[in-house]
């Protein structure tokens, strides 16, 4: 144990994901060392990252306004929603270039363990965009784990009664790779999926 | 295929051993306590990724050891696969094959398929119905590593399902409307990931019939056949399964809306292959119960050999482990015992006195004392 705000320090950034005791320490002594004006950067960052960022009205994508980017934009085709679990999950598909409709962030997957159910996520909210009859398509992109499988069909059965045209990410092969790397559960997918080569 | 060698660190009571072996018959013979089962335990955990004595990794590890380290050479058609399982109690273990690390050591499954016959294999035929369901998994998995995966992703569900259950149970009894929404998913996620199982055990219970029931017959002339009927909690009587898996899901749903009301009072899944069971009997008489202990270990004795002729059917030779099982048995079953393995292309055996051993598996001999091995 350290003296006061020492251990205090390591105590708040052992709070952080994926940081370990020894990794707190280890950036808590680093922090000590560090200029001050270094520090102060940071502490900065925190703080303003808590006051401006809020989450977008309409998708829950993180936003510096109250409504995102991408919501805002009148060019995005507002017929198509893209429903994901998290924020970066927004960016990893916009680094596609592919999609050009809007999303919807669900704020995480249906898992009972962790003691998260239908109504701790974001879907009463997208039952309201739904609603409206403007949106013709809704992709499914929650993760190809069982929990995003389990709130997929979830999400497929509650809006099945509206008639919309629900789709589901594919599953498969790495583009790249090699057949042979694959693990059984991706390449029986891959089977399951395969598609016909028309010319 | 056989085990030419085998290395071990920091294993049980090893701190370090090293041994050549050779395909054919080996015989570890010593005093109890010395670690004879230790060693077939380890080859066992090449083969399985698990331990048949215990149900964690942690007394796997010697006392006052980080990790164990499991090393052992495969020769199989004349080419040799090296694989290494390091053993870490608490986090993840690590595989290599042929000194390339692999990112899940699932991925090692396969090289070696090993048959393990032990005294614990008597609760084969008078244990918990968790003893052949792990019976038939394990097999499964010898057979097609792949159902290593959708045993895992059944697991998985099924936590998934009970953790629901459970709090929409502490719901119902505090007069809450319990906030099944979800049931229904996860219901259908159970039928699908539990009808795959279902129907790779009802086939294999299909296959292993026959066979049992011929070894039993080269095993004793008392009693039997045995007769292996496999009980689903989906349907009581084994006629109503069908054999197609989509069939299998709509039954799987169908006795979950059964057993709704009951599963959330008692906050758990009450239906599915981890409620199933392989009910053996012999002349009509449930072998569990009704047996004697020499009708018992025959059955036991038949089912692993019937699955050592489904593996060898398959292609080649498991490894076969005998490991202290002669002093279980009266002389006769002995001999019979000993001439049925005796031509696998590799058979090991342990026993705490040389004259337990029929003469018909004379072998190489090593002789194991206090944490060494020699051969004589």
């Amino acid at each position: 144990m350290y003296e006061g705000a020492v251990q205090n320090l390591i105590d708040e950034l052992g709070r952080l994901p994926g940081v370990g005791p020894k990794s707190a320490q280890r950036l808590a002594f680093h922090l000590l060392a560090a200029e001050t004006a270094d520090v102060k950067r940071l502490v900065n960052a925190l703080v303003e990252v808590k006051e401006r960022v809020r989450f977008c009205a309409i998708c829950g994508n993180v936003a510096e306004e109250s409504e995102c980017r991408i919501c805002r934009d009148a060019r995005r085709d507002a017929a198509v929603i893209c429903v994901v679990e998290e924020s970066k999950d927004v960016v990893a598909i916009e680094r596609t270039r592919e999609f050009r409709g809007r999303y919807h962030v669900l704020g995480g997957a249906i898992s009972p363990i962790e003691g998260v159910g239908p109504d701790d996520l974001r879907i009463k909210e997208l039952m309201t965009r739904l609603s409206d009859g403007q949106v013709t398509e809704l992709i499914l992109a929650t993760d190809p784990n069982l929990e995003g499988e389990a709130t997929a069909t979830y999400l497929a059965r509650l809006v099945k009664p509206m008639g919309l045209k629900v789709t589901r990410l594919a599953s498969g092969l790495p583009v790249g790779g090699d057949l042979e790397y694959a693990d059984e559960v991706t390449l029986g997918r891959a089977f399951e999926g395969r598609r016909s080569l028309e010319f | 295929m056989y085990v030419s060698h085998l290395q071990l660190a920091d294993y049980r009571s090893y701190e370090s051993v090293n041994l050549e072996l050779e395909p054919g018959i080996s015989t570890f013979v010593g005093p109890n306590g010395q670690g004879k089962t230790n060693l077939v335990e380890a080859i066992g955990y090449v083969a399985s990724l698990g331990s048949h004595r215990v149900a964690t990794d942690t007394p796997l590890v010697r006392k006052g050891a980080e990790r164990a380290v499991v090393r052992a050479a495969i020769t199989k058609d004349g080419q040799r696969a090296v694989i290494e399982l390091e053993i870490n109690p608490g986090k993840a273990n690590r595989a290599r094959l042929n000194r390339a690390p692999v990112t899940r050591p699932r991925e090692v499954l396969g090289f070696l398929r090993t048959v393990l016959f032990a005294p614990e294999d008597l609760a084969l035929v008078k244990g918990d119905p968790g003893e052949r369901r792990r019976f038939l998994d394990e097999l499964l998995v010898a057979r097609a590593p792949r159902f290593s995966g959708v045993r895992s992703d059944y697991d998985r569900v099924l936590k998934q399902r009970n953790a629901l259950l459970k709090s929409a149970s502490a719901q119902f009894f505090k007069r809450r409307e319990p906030d099944l929404a979800t049931l229904d998913v996860w219901n259908d996620h159970l039928a699908t990931a539990g009808a795959e199982l279902l129907s790779a055990r009802l086939e294999l219970v299909a296959e292993l019939q026959p066979l049992a029931a011929k070894s039993y017959s080269e095993l004793t002339t008392s009693g039997g056949p045995p007769v292996l009927q496999y009980r689903s909690s989906a349907a009581p009587d084994e006629s109503d399964l069908p054999a197609d898996r989509a069939r299998l899901a709509d039954l799987l749903r169908e006795a979950l809306a059964e057993v709704r009301a009951q599963e959330l009072q008692r906050g758990v899944s009450l239906v599915g292959p981890h409620r199933d069971d392989l009910v053996l009997s012999l002349d009509d008489l449930p072998a569990k119960g009704y047996a004697s202990q020499g009708e018992s270990w025959s059955c036991a004795l038949a089912l692993r050999l019937a699955g050592f002729e489904l593996l060898r059917s398959d292609g080649d030779d498991p490894v076969l482990i005998l490991d202290d099982v002669f002093a279980e048995l009266d002389a006769e079953r002995r001999r019979r015992l000993a001439e049925h393995v005796r031509h696998a292309e590799q058979v090991l055996v342990s026993a705490a006195v040389a004259e337990d051993i029929p003469g018909e598996l004379r072998g190489a001999r090593f002789r194991v004392q206090e944490g060494a091995v020699e051969r004589e």
